[in-house]
């Protein structure tokens, strides 16, 4: 695969269209690792020009701020956007709803402004465009998913539809939990839960939503979100249903139904 | 006259004990920080007309929000029927507007009245859904005691007020035809011209005239008691939903606020020099996030005091959801009790809640030098905070507009900013982050999966 750092690009004289964030999950967790693969090849197959950071890429902060670590949380953010501002970065796309928020909306008042995309709407506008073509009679044509509403990418950013229009163009049979879009539940990742034990409680919110997902009798669950991935592969496995309902991003969805 | 006297007085008592209690209630959410809340004067407007006074997002939940929406309108409307009321009662007259109006009277009240059955529907259909179905969110820990009860009061009143109405209405009518100088003609009233008669019309004429003025002085008096029993109760959402729409947050849900002397501080560290930069260095030793409504927005105060204890944002929070102590309605109440339970020290004026180190002679209790030992986190547990995933259902939930998260989010600064305290496990997570840049302390590099996959 063809995967530059932006670093290789400028000593080269070129510079891409976009920059690929790849974030913390995308980077370092062994199953997002897959959805940070599956999207390059898709930039890879469509002939994009685009860059990583590679090591010069550090978290966006996002967990150290919603833990109420302020400090950490402008350490980061402010030593990212000394490298983007450095290579002047314009166009951002990133796999991970949580640094699309931040960068969206907390960076700007740090002095960090740019065009961030979350991958699930890049994804549309390139089916929208034309560019990319769904190949006909895929794995899963026809076949019922559910998709999980991240609460970065749907409530706190409003993008509901990007991601099921996506599915529309795969031609499945798309399942709606209960709770959906606007009352989507969460899967119990954020506000760095990720990174702490459930407090006390009747059970834990990934297998409450996971619950919900099975009860839709889809095959696959499909996610937006790294964190919301492992929450939903760690309920389906509590289940043992690990090899009837597949847990898979958009991204690789996309990369299975076109055989990349 | 004595009617007139009687009515005078009972007004100016009721108007000057509410004024004092409303002007404690913006006196204590005025202890919040202040905080300039203005542009998007569209978007605001939008909010207020939408959600406030079209109820919007009552809607998401259809039939709590057409139950509300009968009182509610009819609450609206009957405020015409009280301007008459009141010149009735300072003048003496009665149904002044009634010769004037003719049949545009007839048809605001014949408004009124169907408004007012369909309210009593409404009212009795809540109180059923708290008293006997027991739907889920009026069942919560954080409900027992007092907000129960205070909602149930509320609903009674609600019943006392419909009946001094039918009561003032079917009598009127029945008098109209007895004694047309004194009683004018209302024209035809749906409700009460069947009432009347049937409830009503085995009396004498004293005994309708009586009861016609009992009504008439339940019906108003029932309308002070509300004015008085509001600043106590949930039911103050009734005016502070109005402005709590106006001034709710515009931005993405997403965005947390930021903290400028902070990223001031990283920022000369780091040396990137910004415009502010040369900001005045911070005066006292800094205390970061919120332990109390003086370090809160005076917003949050607003929002604490507008909520209406639905339990909307709780039936949505995955954390309540699973078990966890984590309410983000009882958040809410804590932050009013919180501010009620201040307000009432000032109010004492008691030197004991001076800080110890200014209670010198002659110093006088204020919010300034105030300390009562206690804090927010007397109300409101780490553990609370902790269970807390930031995914913003309660306040997509709120029908109000208001933010539970958001104080939240000034806690946990608080305890981990101020306190150095937290949940153990974010230790590591912070260690990382500061060390490595990454959430978790990996052994290998960053872009160790792009080598992988070059070569594959
Ligand atoms: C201005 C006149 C209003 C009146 C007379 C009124 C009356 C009431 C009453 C009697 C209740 C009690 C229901 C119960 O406890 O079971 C209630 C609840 C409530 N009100 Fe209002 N209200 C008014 C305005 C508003 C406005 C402007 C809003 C904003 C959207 C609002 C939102 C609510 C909510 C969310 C509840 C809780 C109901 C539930 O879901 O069970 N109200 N109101
Ligand atoms: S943001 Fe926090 S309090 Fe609000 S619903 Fe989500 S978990 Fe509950
Ligand atoms: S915060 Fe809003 S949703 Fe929650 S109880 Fe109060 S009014 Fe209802």
């Amino acid at each position: 695969m063809n995967i530059p750092t932006l670093a290789e690009m400028t000593a080269n004289g070129t510079s891409p269209d976009i920059l690929f964030w790849v974030g913390c999950a995308g980077s370092f967790d062994a199953r997002a690792q897959k959805v940070t693969k599956a999207f390059c090849k898709i930039l890879n197959h469509l002939d994009i020009s685009f860059a990583i950071l590679g090591n010069e890429e550090a978290c966006t902060g996002d967990p150290a701020r919603r833990a109420g670590n302020e400090f950490v949380f402008q350490m980061l953010a402010n030593q990212n956007i000394q490298v983007l501002n450095g290579y002047g970065v314009k166009k951002i796309v990133t796999t991970c709803p949580h640094c699309f928020n931040t960068f969206k909306n907390e960076y700007p008042e740090l002095g960090g402004h740019y065009d961030v995309i979350h991958h699930t709407s890049y994804l549309q506008s390139l089916i929208d465009e034309g560019r990319l073509k769904i190949a006909d009679g895929g794995p899963f044509k026809g076949k019922s998913i559910t998709y999980h509403d991240s609460c970065y990418l749907g409530r706190a950013n409003q993008i509901y539809e990007a991601p099921r229009e996506v599915l529309e163009a795969l031609d499945v049979e798309l399942k709606e939990m209960k709770r959906c879009r606007t009352t989507g539940l969460c899967c119990g990742a954020g506000g760095a839960q990720m990174w702490k034990e459930d407090e006390p409680g009747k059970k834990r919110i990934n297998i409450e939503r996971t619950e919900e997902a099975i009860a839709t009798g889809a095959s696959v669950i499909a996610v937006n979100c790294p964190f919301c991935l492992t929450m939903m592969s760690d309920g389906v496995k509590a289940y043992e249903k690990q090899d009837e309902i597949m847990v898979y991003d958009l991204s690789e969805l996309i990369v299975q139904q076109n055989q990349l | 006259m004595l009617g007139i006297i009687a009515f005078s007085l009972v007004f100016i008592l009721t108007f000057s004990i509410a004024a004092r209690r409303f002007m404690a209630i913006r006196r204590n959410i005025n202890l919040g920080k202040d905080e300039l809340i203005t542009g998007n004067e569209g978007k605001r407007w939008k909010n207020v007309l939408l959600v406030a006074f079209g109820q919007k997002k009552m809607f998401k939940n259809w039939i709590p929000a057409v139950l509300h929406l009968f009182i509610y309108v009819a609450f609206l409307f009957t405020q015409i029927e009280l301007i008459e009321i009141f010149i009735d009662g300072f003048t003496g007259s009665h149904r002044f507007f009634a010769p004037y109006l003719g049949v545009i009277y007839t048809i605001a009240i014949n408004t009124i009245e169907i408004l007012s059955v369909l309210a009593f529907i409404g009212t009795i259909a809540f109180l059923a859904r708290r008293n006997i179905l027991r739907v889920a969110r009026f069942q919560k820990p954080e409900m027992k005691g007092w907000p129960s009860r205070d909602a149930n009061i509320i609903l009674g009143l609600e019943l006392v007020l419909l009946f001094g109405i039918f009561t003032m209405n079917g009598t009127d009518v029945l008098l109209q035809e007895i004694d047309p100088t004194h009683y004018p003609d209302s024209g035809n009233l749906i409700i009460s011209s069947f009432i009347g008669p049937a409830v009503f019309g085995w009396m004498n004429k004293d005994a309708l005239v009586f009861l016609e003025r009992a009504g008439w002085w339940l019906h108003i008096l029932t309308v002070f008691g509300f004015l008085l029993y509001l600043p106590f109760s949930k039911h103050l959402h009734i005016v502070l939903a109005f402005p709590n729409t106006w001034f709710a947050r515009v931005r993405k849900n997403g965005k947390m606020e930021n903290m400028p002397d902070i990223m001031q501080e990283v920022q000369s560290m780091m040396g990137i020099s910004t415009p502010d930069a040369a900001a005045a260095p911070m005066e006292e030793i800094p205390e970061f996030g919120s332990n109390d409504v003086f370090n809160l927005s005076w917003k949050n105060i607003l929002d604490a005091y507008s909520c209406t204890e639905c339990g909307r944002c709780t039936a949505q929070c995955p954390a309540n959801i699973t078990g966890k102590k984590l309410s983000p309605r009882k958040i809410m109440m804590d932050v009013r009790d919180r501010a009620e339970e201040v307000g009432a020290n000032l109010d004492s004026a008691d030197e004991k809640f001076i800080k110890s180190d200014k209670r010198k002679d002659g110093a006088i209790l204020s919010p300034q030098n105030y300390d009562d030992g206690k804090s927010l986190f007397d109300y409101i547990t780490p553990e609370e905070l902790h269970a807390c995933t930031t995914c913003n259902a309660c306040v997509e939930a709120c029908p109000i507009l208001i933010d539970p998260l958001e104080i939240i989010l000034k806690m946990r600064r608080y305890e981990i900013l101020t306190l150095s305290a937290g949940p153990s496990e974010w230790v590591p997570m912070f260690t990382s982050m500061e060390n490595n840049g990454s959430v978790w302390q990996m052994p290998v590099d960053r872009d160790q999966w792009a080598k992988d996959a070059r070569e594959a």
